[in-house]
């Protein structure tokens, strides 16, 4: 579980963050949207360690990441997989290279269960047989499935993905969320997923925290979130057509 | 702050040794073409230009080489060379690291919990500083090798050559080449990584301090040249 409790995050005299509270639960996909500008990202940043904090705590179930040293952070951190918007694949390593990059450095398996280990988590995303490919060669939708195989690779407590389907198809970005639910269920991980694509809220969205100009402006689950009743929240999602007139006919539906 | 996190003791040996090897290939074995073609044709056109300016019925004829030897082993092998290879070998540490910078590379290798600086320029600075002396070694040789051709043209005969090459050799002016060598190399590669790990911004921005990473290193072997020289001739 992680928890943040009063988190504020300011840019000189600009602040981004305030007073934002969150509880993100293991085992379930956690979400963070709204708009592009609206401090998601660096909340992000701020939860993973990118960026440190104004004031305010960050907890990694009894742990207070804001307060550790250097060090403690270190470790804490191989504990955490994160998948980055734009994969951020290692260029000069082959897709097996890159699964395996984080055994290679922090484990001390032999070679031979190393491999054996990359070889699983590629085949749980589905990209068996890509392994001497490298990222160049591939399509950005199995570019993340290699960044998901990455992250995993190390059985993280903490799984962080930044706009997971950022520059991918619609049925590409089905196919990354099912892999993100489907993983954070079997291995019971927090994950955490920073997105503004509808499709993933509706989706997978279990826990939601909608941020708007640096404030929680909303939380609950992808459930809940046809019903509620906050103007900001109801802009942000019912923007298109398609989604207004989906919410028009669910309102018209709870009215009979 | 940046050389004390690069200076820290790698995460991983095995990793550490993986890279330092790679990066002798990539940034030394990758430019011994340039160096060796450039001070072939050096080495050939000083021992011309001393021939034709220089020597007189006044003065030895070994002087034509003497002069030769000793101007790619004092100043053009080490001092010369390193300034070429900061363009080379300095514009392609920059981009590559700075390229990483912009695409998050350098972002996962710190959510790992990886120290990045370390894992990327370390085995950088440590592959040229190795490298160094042996491109260095390959210049000057290449550059009387050069000086040999000429007498292919018939400028300069090979006895008047050898006489020259051998004439007063200072072994000590060897070892001055080197030292200036491996303290460029460093220069080299804590300059522009340097500058490629600290790009904000996009391609525009890994391309300007790329050049500036040319820039800062260039000039900095040039004052250092003075230094060195005053203080070890």
């Amino acid at each position: 579980m992680i928890q943040l409790t009063h988190l504020y995050k300011s840019f000189e005299d600009r602040d981004v963050l305030k007073d934002i509270n969150a509880t993100f639960q293991n085992g379930q996909v956690n979400l963070i949207i709204g708009q592009s500008g609206s401090g998601k990202t660096v909340l992000m940043k701020n939860i993973v360690g990118l960026l440190d904090p104004t004031s305010g705590s960050i907890m990694y179930d009894d742990r207070d990441f804001v307060k550790m040293s250097k060090r403690e952070k270190v470790m804490l951190r191989r504990e955490m997989g994160m998948i980055f918007q734009s994969a951020a694949l290692f260029d000069s390593l082959s897709v097996l290279d890159n699964v395996m990059f984080p055994l290679d450095m922090f484990s001390d398996l032999s070679y031979e269960d190393r491999v054996k280990r990359a070889r699983f988590c590629l085949s749980r995303v589905n990209l068996s047989g890509a392994e001497n490919k490298f990222p160049g060669e591939i399509s950005g939708g199995m570019q993340k499935r290699v960044a998901i195989a990455r992250a995993i690779v190390l059985q993280p407590k903490y799984l962080f993905c930044d706009e997971p389907n950022s520059g991918l198809d619609p049925k590409t970005s089905i196919v990354i969320d099912e892999l993100i639910s489907g993983i954070t269920h079997e291995d019971g991980i927090t994950t955490i997923v920073n997105t503004h694509d509808m499709n993933s809220v509706m989706g997978i969205g279990e826990n939601i925290i909608f941020i708007c100009e640096g404030r929680a402006e909303w939380r609950g689950s992808n459930k809940e979130i046809m019903d509620s009743t906050n103007k900001k929240l109801e802009d942000f999602i019912f923007a298109s057509d398609i989604l207004r007139q989906a919410k028009q006919l669910h309102d018209e539906k709870m009215k009979k | 702050m940046l050389m004390s996190r690069v200076l820290a003791r790698p995460d991983r040996m095995r990793m550490f040794f993986k890279s330092y090897v790679n990066e002798m290939f990539q940034l030394g074995y990758n430019s011994i073409a340039i160096v060796l073609i450039i001070s072939f044709f050096i080495g050939a056109v000083i021992c011309l230009q001393i021939k034709l300016n220089i020597q007189s019925p006044w003065m030895p004829k070994m002087v034509t080489g003497y002069t030769t030897r000793e101007i790619m082993l004092l100043e053009f092998s080490s001092s010369i060379m390193c300034l070429i290879l900061a363009g080379k070998v300095g514009s392609n540490i920059a981009s590559e690291i700075g390229t990483m910078r912009i695409t998050q590379q350098i972002d996962a290798l710190d959510i790992m919990g990886v120290n990045s600086a370390n894992y990327l320029i370390l085995p950088k600075i440590l592959g040229l500083m190795t490298i160094m002396p042996i491109l260095v070694t390959f210049s000057v040789a290449a550059g009387i090798a050069g000086a040999y051709a000429t007498t292919l043209m018939g400028t300069t005969s090979v006895d008047e050559l050898n006489e020259g090459f051998r004439y007063a050799f200072n072994q000590w002016y060897f070892w001055c080449g080197m030292i200036k060598a491996v303290i460029y190399a460093f220069i080299i590669t804590s300059v522009s990584a340097y500058q490629g790990y600290t790009v904000e911004g996009g391609s525009v921005e890994v391309g300007k301090n790329s050049t500036d990473a040319v820039v800062s290193s260039s000039i900095l072997i040039l004052f250092s040249d003075i230094f060195l020289t005053t203080l070890l001739t």
